[in-house]
């Protein structure tokens, strides 16, 4: 009798749906997944290490980098944990402004997310649509900060800059003519502000027409329901957070539970699902979408009636203005100080965690007292999602892992650090 | 002037003469199959140009629009850098049936054209058995696939291979049965006969008392050519490419020709078994004389685009089957369907009801 072997396929980590780099070794039997072996370290940065060598503030931007679809809600988590440390107070302005730029980066990750995750199962108009809506983000991202995507924008003790009053404009070209220009300016002739409540207005329709595309059709319910199931108990044993724990019905959300900045103010719902299986986490996903919205449209109402400063006047941690510093010795020193030295954390230790589109994100930070931290551990959703995906996958097809990754949203830039 | 033409065309007809007789019919057989063979292969071009456009629009993007007025020239631009491209055979494969797949996958698709009637008399044999040629001839098609996923000697391609021949084995059976239908209804397996059963104006066409079949029909020649929702086989996601994933140049520019002019090849069919072909949907109902009611290729033509427009469609709407799901469809709700519509359909012809005993008119 022949030698019965499971055939063993590397999936990744050049592969469509390896999402990055991604490297699982699955050894199967048929189309039959009888072990999922996920390798990461492929796309390893070091960024706990490079964080150890620099000033606190210039490791905001590494931050970024990780989890490179939801920007500035892994700035968030870094420099959240500074204040800890620091134990100083951010303006109530800057505290709205975080939040709503949180909730614009998970509706920026969730599209992303069902755009790739509806292309892995097959429904490939799904991406574009999304990145159409994406686009108007980024370019609320551009308005804020100059950047796209990776945006350092927040700032211990504030944010950077002050929302704009203007945003940017199309210009006719070659390629578009100024009747085209003209309709694509239409929204953006306001303030930052008023991009946003436009956006806010016209997003609920959008996420209709998504939900037209999938949550119905038949073949998006064969290829999700069923697939990938996660009870509660497991789900918090695995160490899952975010969507993937609320899809298995453990209705754990940081926003609520402990909640950071102007949260507790805001009203908002959080959506659990039942079953736990990759359907109820698109349901879940799609439906923080809408709340999202929501929770953009009470920071635009309350940031429209409230001026404020934005940063902390604690110039030991935050520059003063530059007018400030042309004339004031004291500013120029501090200044000086700030962009050669930075600051220096007290001696102690901290973590700070937000709730990221993915999870719970959070810093862990160790300072001796210099202007570096000892050290630095990032605590990503990503990672234990990924361990859990031998357990997910062990007994499906080979199509559905593709599935499992997409639910399962990962991004390799926060996995592998 | 005229003299010269006159001239021309004496000592044209002198050379025509001067073969022996089957020579000649050799020669005039060769001339058609070229007639049919160089719009067919230009009507594939351009309907990956059409399927760029059409998913460009429903994504609401602009698809291609660089070479040539408004992207025109694309599917050239795109053939010319395939034709140049080396064709890498891989180390381990097995080197004749790694080339000899393509071909095995172009040859039926396209000799599957030769008993499409395209307009009343229009075809180049109008054999007798002519709907079990076609049918013969779309099965072989799966060979090449099938071949190729396991000359390449990769795991992505011989999982791809072995889905394909899963699924090909369950529609063919589906796509039969439809067929039968078809030719219980008719009583003829010769293609233009089956059209000309049609005559009589839209009420009379087969996709009205085959409503079952016809869909089994079409479902099943998307999944016949791996498209989606039915494309397990190429699987982009899933495993990369599927069974062309070694292949590079041409011989994968070949494959997708094959893909493409199966497209085709089942609308036409679609359009030919169900829809009365050339014959024009208001036969009857303009007055007699009237362009629109004269049957012409021009209605074949419509009929057959959108089918084609269909497959397009479909593959910008649809996440794709799983292959498993793929097989119970097959199995379990199309065979069934399909015994169940022709055990209907025979019971009405012998008790001679409705349109089914009318439209064979044998009974």
């Amino acid at each position: 009798m022949p030698e019965i072997r499971n055939y063993t396929l590397n999936f990744g980590p050049q592969h469509p749906a390896a999402h990055g780099v991604l490297r699982l070794v699955l050894e199967m039997d048929g189309e039959v997944i009888e072990r999922a072996d996920p390798h990461i370290g492929l796309l390893h940065r070091a960024t706990e290490k490079l964080a150890e060598s620099k000033p606190y503030n210039q490791s905001i931007g590494y931050m970024d980098r990780l989890d490179y679809v939801s920007m500035m809600c892994n700035e968030h988590g870094y420099v959240l944990a500074m204040e800890k440390l620091m134990n100083i107070n951010v303006p109530e302005r800057a505290q709205y402004i975080r939040v709503m730029f949180d909730e614009i980066t998970r509706i920026l990750n969730h599209l992303l997310w069902i755009g790739t995750h509806a292309l892995d199962v097959g429904a490939m108009t799904m991406f574009l649509y999304a990145f159409r809506e994406r686009e108007d983000l980024m370019d609320a991202y551009e308005a804020v900060s100059g950047a796209r995507l990776h945006a350092t924008y927040y700032r211990p003790g504030g944010v950077a800059r002050d929302l704009p009053d203007s945003m940017p404009q199309y210009e006719k070209s070659k390629w578009s003519s100024q009747r085209k220009v003209d309709k694509l300016n239409q929204n953006r002739q306001g303030s930052l502000l008023d991009f946003l409540e436009d956006f806010t207005k016209r997003f609920p329709a959008y996420v209709d027409e998504y939900e037209t595309l999938l949550t119905d059709n038949r073949i998006w319910k064969q290829r999700t329901v069923d697939i990938g199931i996660v009870s509660p108990e497991r789900a918090k044993a695995l160490g899952f957070t975010g969507p993937m724990l609320r899809g298995s019905g453990v209705a754990w959300d940081l926003r609520k539970k402990q909640p950071y900045e102007v949260y507790d103010k805001l009203d908002f719902d959080i959506p659990v699902g039942t079953n736990g299986d990759c359907y109820d986490r698109y349901l879940v996903r799609v439906q923080e979408m809408r709340e999202s919205n929501r929770i953009i449209k009470q920071c635009i109402d309350w940031l429209r009636k409230n001026d404020g400063i934005i940063l902390t006047d604690n110039h030991k941690i935050a520059p003063p203005k530059r007018e400030e510093m042309k004339s004031d010795m004291e500013s120029l020193i501090h200044h000086f100080k700030l962009f050669t030295e930075g600051f220096c954390l007290p001696e102690g230790e901290a973590y700070a965690a937000v709730e990221h589109p993915k999870g719970e994100f959070g810093c862990y930070l160790i300072s001796d007292g210099a202007n570096k931290p000892y050290r630095l551990k990032v605590r990503v959703p990503g990672f234990a999602h990924l361990s859990a995906m031998d357990e997910m996958a062990r007994g499906h097809m080979l199509a559905d892992v593709v599935a499992i990754i997409g639910t399962q949203d990962i991004v390799f830039g926060e996995i592998d650090r | 002037m005229n003299e010269m033409i006159d001239n021309l065309l004496t000592t044209g007809l002198e050379i025509w003469n001067w073969f022996p007789a089957d020579w000649q019919t050799l020669l005039l057989i060769l001339g058609k199959i070229i007639l049919i063979l160089v719009p067919l292969m230009i009507c594939v071009a351009y309907i990956t140009y059409a399927e760029r456009k059409i998913i460009g629009y429903m994504q609401i993007r602009i698809g291609p629009n660089r070479v040539g007025p408004r992207g025109w020239l694309q599917p050239i631009a795109d053939a010319m850098k395939l034709l140049f491209k080396e064709v890498i055979i891989p180390t381990k494969s097995d080197k004749y049936l790694f080339l000899i797949a393509p071909v095995l996958a172009i040859m039926p698709a396209l000799a599957a054209w030769a008993v499409i009637p395209f307009d009343r008399g229009v075809v180049l044999t109008d054999v007798n058995a002519g709907l079990l040629y076609v049918l013969a001839l779309t099965s072989i098609g799966v060979y090449g696939v099938i071949i190729a996923g396991w000359a390449s000697n990769s795991k992505y391609a011989i999982l791809s291979s072995l889905r394909v021949g899963a699924q090909i084995v369950a529609y063919e059976i589906a796509m039969g049965f439809a067929l039968v239908g078809v030719v219980m209804a008719s009583g003829s397996l010769n293609m233009s006969d089956i059209v000309e059963g049609q005559a009589g104006g839209m009420s009379s066409w087969y996709i009205w008392p085959l409503l079952p079949l016809f869909f089994v029909y079409f479902i099943s020649g998307v999944a016949e050519t791996n498209r989606a929702p039915f494309d397990v086989a190429e699987g982009e996601s899933e495993i990369v490419a599927g069974f062309h994933v070694e292949y590079s140049g041409m011989a994968f520019a070949v494959f997708f020709l094959a893909e493409y002019a199966n497209i085709i090849l089942i609308s036409s069919l679609t359009a030919l078994l169900f829809l009365g072909g050339w014959l024009s949907p208001f036969e009857g109902l303009v007055e007699a004389g009237h362009w629109l009611g004269a049957s012409s290729f021009f209605w074949f033509f419509a009929k057959a685009c959108f089918f084609a427009f269909c497959f397009l469609w479909f593959r910008a709407t649809f996440p794709r089957y799983r292959y498993d799901q793929i097989m119970r469809l097959g199995w379990k709700v199309f065979i069934p369907v399909t015994i169940v519509w022709l055990f209907v359909e025979g019971l009405m012809i012998v008790a001679e009801v409705g349109p089914w005993a009318a439209s064979t008119g044998a009974v």
